[in-house]
């Protein structure tokens, strides 16, 4: 139904995708795809219909729709503090993108160990299972993340691998960028028996208004096992609309913690299949907002086999007039017989004019299943503040105190300990913000 | 130390329901005072108050501590003057980690009273010896504070901070209720090895039993939101035998 909206989506994303086409170098088949999702992003539009839509019914994108993005990007960038401002260590293997482009200066030279095998997704043969997991028909953010990608990494881990240092990948939007899309992509595959702690993080250092797209697939063999850190720290103009998904295969483990904060509009569309009997996968999440900023939570578990375990912990911290949205859903097949899965989503609310929408959503077909959700969203409670008080911390050090306790539950689950450290001075640094905007800590 | 003279209060939201009714006590240096009396009769209201708890306001009187009008005070600044309140509920702070808090703590009395800050070394040193004197379950002290714990290991945890925080005065809210006879044990002792000329307590208690190990210097009667009656250990036992009937019109 082409209405006024509907166009006013499509219209600058179509010369955009013109632009972008002049400049691709991908064979036939990448450009193939590239086409289909171009095609099937023309049928959509963005989702600014939320009556009746489910999955956008508490987000507004008009203001995503409204602004004009370019694609061109220079970068301007001073290397010697850049480590500083994103999540880095010289222990990782340290793989660096700058709006939208692959930065060799930060990223480890000798991409190819004997344990790992990273290749610039332009410089690679893109596996069979490229974009079969994020397929372009997903959502027509996908759609714009297929028809537009440049560059991304492919990451292959082969059988029998314990990677032992850890991968970080950054996508940084450097200081000066306005109106900047990016689209990063990410495919990952971890052979059987092997193990990779991943970390992929969206640093964006300007103050302009960007957007960035990522699409992430993962694909884990049987008895693999990988920790996965998701970091998103935006800034309050800026749309960051991501989507990851997983396939895992028998007896595999994923653990995923991500970190949300600071977009005008941030969105966390994470899917995992356990598509084979025996897995295990735990998906944490912390998201904080405050001002005028909204963040996402789509996270989903679809539970195809027997015998898995799968466990949704969100915590979100909320102030200001920002909103968030956590939709959790567990989907059991009909084989899926001895499933255990559980879903939490915890709030701290510091303003009355915040909001959060929690939707669980359990679809169960198999009967031998054990399925738990809850969720709650409460304040800073009077009585421990008068508590931490009567210790001698002042009232604004036992607000601040609390908050970081709250967080802390998820932030502690970040186990490398470089990229604890650097989420750890973040959340110190924005918690006085959080809390100056909050009404309700200490009031009964 | 503490003078409390002629103090009224009532419930900040609600007026009308009056807890203090004209209440006065007087501690010096180095005593030991217990409080004791029916449920509902104030005396938590009076260990919040002096410690500044914003839901209860002063209708009239005075609380002065060493010299100085409190009731003006923010909590923390009564704190950071010497003042000590073991919660008859202790409150769970998820997240927050006793080691953290405690030296958060020390730091800002430190600071307020323009003193120099201990040093990790020498705080996680005290920490730890006061943890096993106290006998908190080491695995159980690393987790968030109070969260979990049991009744008595709860406080347990308050004379862990009494102990470390090193008060002038400490106010003890039923402190030895839902004590096994062990953690009586620990818990008196703790209190007698603090008792010094310079510090003094005072003990709100229902039970004669834990001034076998803690003697008193005063015994008093808190009924309807006034000291009724005072004395000394004797009148521990007169109750423990008698009941408050006599003091209940
Ligand atoms: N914030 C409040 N709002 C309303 N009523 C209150 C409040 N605080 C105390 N009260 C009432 O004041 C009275 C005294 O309460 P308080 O807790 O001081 O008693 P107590 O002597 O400590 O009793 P117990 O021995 O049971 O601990 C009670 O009737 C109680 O219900
Ligand atoms: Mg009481």
């Amino acid at each position: 139904m082409p209405d006024i909206f509907f166009s006013h989506s499509i219209d600058q994303f179509n010369i955009l995708f013109n632009n972008a086409k002049k400049k691709s170098f991908f064979d036939s088949k990448v450009n193939e795809i590239k086409n289909i999702a171009w095609d099937y992003f023309l049928s959509t539009g963005l989702p600014l219909h939320r009556r009746g839509n489910e999955e956008w019914k508490y987000t507004n994108l008009n203001p995503l729709s409204e602004t004009k993005f370019t694609i061109d990007a220079d970068i301007d960038i001073d290397f010697s503090s850049i480590t500083k401002l994103i999540p880095f260590s010289d222990n990782w293997h340290n793989i660096v993108f700058i709006n939208g482009n692959y930065f060799s200066k930060l990223s480890e030279n000798s991409t190819k160990t004997n344990d790992i095998n990273i290749v610039p997704l332009s410089s690679s043969k893109l596996p069979d299972e490229f974009a079969t997991l994020a397929n372009p028909d997903l959502s027509p953010f996908t759609a714009l993340n297929t028809a537009f990608f440049s560059e991304g990494i492919i990451i292959e881990i082969p059988d029998n691998n314990k990677v032992s240092k850890d991968l970080n990948i950054v996508f940084l939007t450097s200081q000066s960028s306005e109106n900047l899309a990016t689209f990063p992509r990410v495919f990952l595959k971890c052979g059987e028996n092997s193990n990779l702690n991943f970390i992929e993080s969206y640093i964006n250092l300007s103050s302009g208004n960007n957007l960035t797209l990522p699409v992430v697939e993962i694909v884990q063999s049987k008895n693999s096992k990988i920790n996965h850190y998701r970091i998103q720290l935006e800034n309050k103009k800026s749309f960051n609309i991501g989507t990851t998904r997983i396939e895992q295969k028998e007896n595999s483990n994923f653990n995923s913690t991500t970190f949300s904060t600071a977009a005008l509009i941030g969105r966390n569309d994470l899917h995992v299949l356990l598509q084979e009997p025996h897995s295990t996968c735990g998906l944490y999440g912390l998201y904080i907002t405050s001002g005028d900023q909204q963040q996402d939570n789509e996270i989903s578990t679809t539970h195809v086999k027997h015998d898995c375990t799968s466990k949704q912990f969100y915590k979100g911290i909320l102030s200001g007039r920002s909103k968030a949205v956590f939709s959790g859903k567990i989907l059991v097949e009909k084989d899926a017989q001895k499933t255990d899965a559980d879903q939490k989503d915890l709030n701290l609310l510091l303003s009355r004019d915040c909001e959060v929408d929690t939707k669980p959503s359990l679809e169960i077909y198999a009967d031998d299943v054990i399925c738990a959700h809850g969720a709650t969203a409460g304040n800073v409670d009077m009585n421990t503040l008068f508590y931490l008080q009567t210790r001698g911390l002042d009232l604004e050090t036992a607000k601040e105190i609390l908050i970081r306790g709250f967080a802390d539950e998820i932030l502690d689950r970040f186990s490398p300990k470089d990229l604890h450290c650097f989420l750890s001075d973040y959340i110190d640094d924005i918690i006085p913000e959080l809390r100056d905007q909050s009404d309700t800590i200490g009031t009964f | 130390m503490l003078k409390v003279k002629n103090l009224h209060a009532c419930v900040a939201e609600n007026k009308s329901i009056k807890i203090l009714n004209g209440l006065d006590l007087y501690i010096r240096k180095g005593e030991v005072h217990v409080i004791m009396g029916p449920n509902g009769g104030g005396k938590s209201t009076l260990a919040n108050i002096l410690m500044g708890r914003p839901s209860y306001e002063i209708t009239n009187g005075e609380v002065e501590f060493n010299g100085k009008s409190i009731l003006d005070l923010a909590p923390d600044a009564r704190s950071h003057l010497g003042m000590f309140l073991a919660f008859q509920y202790p409150v769970e702070v998820p997240g927050v980690r006793p080691w953290q808090f405690l030296k958060a703590s020390l730091d800002a009395k430190a600071e307020a009273n323009r003193e120099k800050k201990i040093s990790v070394r020498e705080f996680t040193k005290i920490f730890n010896q006061k943890v096993e004197e106290v006998g908190i379950n080491s695995n159980l002290i690393k987790r968030s504070l109070n969260e979990g714990f049991s009744g008595g290991e709860k406080k347990r945890n308050e004379i862990l901070q009494l102990q470390i925080i090193n008060p002038l005065l400490a106010i003890m809210d039923e402190t030895d209720s839902g004590l096994d006879i062990d953690a009586l044990r620990i818990i008196s002792d703790g209190i007698n090895s603090m008792r010094s000329n310079q510090r003094s307590f005072l003990i709100v208690t229902h039970y004669q039993r834990l001034l076998n190990y803690v003697k008193p210097d005063f015994v008093h009667i808190l009924v309807g939101g006034m000291i009724v009656d005072s004395g000394g250990p004797d009148l521990a036992l007169k109750i423990e035998n008698s009941g408050y009937k006599d003091y209940i019109k």
